[in-house]
């Protein structure tokens, strides 16, 4: 069952001096009830303004996003109040968005407070179970977030993304900015209330590895448009699109002979995006067609792809 | 054959304030090597690359104890003058963040040309034509224009290259790579590294690459050091550590990597954190989240054993 479909998602930020950034171009997506999605892509390609606009923490500049069949695009914040309880975010740095003054009993409860759910004390409850839940101790609630380290606040964050009960939660690099051996602990963590609560994930993350061991199926992103899609391992062994195989070959990976081609050039800026495809300037196979004109996302016998090297 | 080595830190000892940081590491590199020098945050790979230059904080930073030998000579004992010489003309440094190091307020290309001038040549216009010359070599493209642009018009893999040339224009010996790509993309880092290798392979110059990318290592460095609460844990050819890792942090680290796993399985976690400085505990520091402790390991720091190929310090090792 399709819990929320992205349908064009747009974003257009305005930079000073009337600049403008297209940061996301017609993004169309949709994550199942219960399922992992991953995002991956290099710095500025969109993720976060995909995480963010779909649960208009930012305001996108166009297109739907259908959760559970209703456009939430539309709706005005007193509407869209209810619909948070059950769509939350956990950012990479646990740090900043966890409010150093308040106990981590408060910064976990506060969702439920918020929303006015429970009595006090049912709250309290609820915010113990919690901390089980996230393998955080029962006096962690009388302490502040700085007291713990970085994936102890990672463990905080998700006990408070998690307080409301939500069936969709948006983890923008969660795990990016950990140690290898926390970082495994708390994929573990995330992985495990996955299934137990049966939880969908949009999986956003720079690390090609982190995603396929968590997603289901997963988009690949290019100056804010999605190249390539589909099941993580047909993906990951048969990658299609010339910049996930470039993407893939890039990984240094353990006990593996590196990558003889390397990518040349960097992603191009957003605010001035190449003609055609955008990925035309770096792509081994580039071909004439590419520079001036545009392939769509298109499903094909494997996913889909938007490249001209696959029937348009 | 055996070449004696270019830098030797022997039984080094740094403290902050009163807490040990480094607590005696020893490592070589030899001519023309690259060695990586792995570990997680905290474990003290910065503090360490910076004693080689002696760039640490001091105060809060004080070396207790040690050795570190460039070529013969004591970098301990050496001074300001002597340190400046060292740093200029046979050891250079690049760091993660390039933004940092570079000055915003003059060109690239005049950055580069300043550590020509200062050690290469007096001529300014010989200087400015090397300064192009490198950004060429290190990979930028329309290295005229880009000498004259200023370090916030560059992007991040731009302003790296840009490190690395500064780097290159006193013709190092040794290069000391701190995380250089850690908050590069992964195509760019790819482009990062090879340019390094590259560079390695031309000019003979040694590498001593810092990360906590286990990947990195494995594909780029003939040999790494693994370090965990300020030691040297485990030191092997790369080839070796990672298919035959002795020591039970190392063995831990490799079979806890996504990329190690197949999907969708859980990961054999490593329990607990990693000790910040003035909390390590006593014997073996790892000892606390190791499952193969031994009585021993909580109280008496391991021996160096193996050979000079492979050596560890483990009570347990596999
Ligand atoms: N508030 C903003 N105003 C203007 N431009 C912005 C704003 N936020 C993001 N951008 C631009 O939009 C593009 C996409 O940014 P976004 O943060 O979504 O990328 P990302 O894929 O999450 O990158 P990263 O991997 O670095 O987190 C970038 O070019 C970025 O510079
Ligand atoms: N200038 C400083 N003052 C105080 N403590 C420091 C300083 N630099 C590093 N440390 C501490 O020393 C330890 C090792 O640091 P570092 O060498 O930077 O680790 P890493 O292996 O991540 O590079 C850390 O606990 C760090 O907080
Ligand atoms: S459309 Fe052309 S330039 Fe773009 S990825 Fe395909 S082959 Fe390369
Ligand atoms: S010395 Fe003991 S505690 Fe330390 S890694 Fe080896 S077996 Fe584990
Ligand atoms: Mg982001
Ligand atoms: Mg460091």
């Amino acid at each position: 069952m399709t819990l929320l479909e992205i349908k064009n998602l747009s974003k257009i930020y305005h930079g000073k001096n009337g600049a403008k950034v297209q940061a996301l171009s017609d993004v169309s997506l949709d994550i199942a009830a219960g399922e992992v999605v991953g995002v991956v892509g290099e710095s500025g390609c969109g993720k976060s303004t995909l995480g963010r606009s779909l649960l208009r923490l930012i305001e996108p500049s166009g297109g739907q996003v259908l959760f559970e069949g209703q456009d939430i695009v539309p709706l005005k914040k007193s509407a869209l109040k209810p619909m948070r309880r059950d769509l939350q975010i956990i950012f990479q740095d646990p740090f900043g968005s966890l409010n150093p003054r308040h106990k981590v009993g408060k910064v976990i409860g506060e969702p439920l407070e918020v929303h006015g759910i429970g009595t006090k004390q049912q709250r309290q409850e609820k915010v113990r179970e919690l901390l089980d839940l996230v393998g955080l101790p029962q006096n962690a609630i009388d302490r502040h977030p700085h007291e713990f380290s970085g994936g102890q606040r990672q463990r905080i964050a998700i006990a408070r993304a998690l307080a409301l009960d939500p069936k969709l939660i948006v983890a923008d690099e969660a795990v990016s900015a950990l140690d290898v051996s926390i970082q495994s602990q708390i994929i573990n963590l995330i992985a495990k209330l996955q299934k137990q609560l049966n939880i969908s994930i949009l999986f956003i993350s720079h690390d090609l590895s982190v995603i396929r061991h968590v997603s289901d199926r997963i988009a690949i992103m290019y100056l804010g448009r999605i190249v390539e899609m589909g099941e993580t391992e047909e993906v990951m062994q048969n990658p299609q699109h010339p910049y996930t195989q470039s993407l893939l070959s890039a990984i240094p990976r353990v006990g593996e002979k590196r990558a003889r081609t390397v990518l040349a050039g960097e992603v191009p800026d957003p605010a001035n995006p190449p003609s055609g495809c955008a990925f035309h300037t770096r792509c081994p196979k580039v071909m004439d067609v590419c520079k001036q004109t545009r392939p769509e996302l298109k499903a094909q016998t494997q996913g889909a792809v938007a490249c001209h090297l696959f029937p348009q | 054959m055996t070449q004696s080595p270019l830098l030797t830190i022997d039984d080094l000892w740094i403290d902050v304030g009163s807490r040990p940081v480094i607590e005696g590491v020893s490592l070589s590199i030899k001519p023309g090597e690259m060695l990586g020098l792995v570990g997680e945050s905290g474990c003290g790979k910065s503090v360490t690359a910076l004693s080689i230059m002696r760039l640490l904080a001091e105060p809060p930073m004080h070396i207790r104890q040690g050795a570190i030998h460039y070529d013969g000579q004591d970098i301990l004992a050496m001074s300001n003058l002597e340190l400046e010489q060292l740093r200029g003309n046979q050891i250079a440094m690049i760091f993660q963040e390039p933004m940092t190091s570079l000055n915003p307020v003059f060109t690239i290309g005049d950055q580069i040309a300043e550590v020509v001038l200062l050690h290469k040549t007096s001529d300014r216009a010989k200087a400015a034509r090397r300064a192009v010359e490198l950004l060429d070599r290190v990979g930028i493209p329309a290295p005229e224009k880009a000498a004259q642009k200023f370090p916030h018009e560059m992007s991040g893999g731009q302003r790296q290259r840009a490190m690395i040339a500064i780097a290159l224009a006193c013709d190092p010996q040794l290069l000391i790579a701190d995380e250089p790509t850690t908050a590069l993309d992964v195509t760019v880092q790819a482009q990062i590294l090879e340019l390094i290798e590259d560079l390695r392979g031309e000019m003979g110059m040694a590498v001593l690459l810092i990360t906590h990318d286990l990947g990195v290592v494995s594909q780029y460095c003939g040999r790494v050091a693994v370090m965990y609460g300020g030691r040297v844990v485990e030191e092997a050819p790369a080839d070796e550590l990672f298919t035959n890792p002795r020591h039970r942090y190392t063995e831990a680290l490799l079979r806890t990597i996504p990329a190690a796993n197949p999907p969708g399985v859980e990961l054999p976690a490593i329990p607990g954190t990693v000790p910040p400085p003035g909390a390590r505990p006593n014997g073996c520091a790892f000892h606390p989240r190791c499952s193969f402790c031994l009585d021993i390991c909580t109280e008496e720091m391991p021996e160096l054993t193996g050979d000079d190929h492979h050596r560890l310090r483990c009570w347990n090792a596999a």
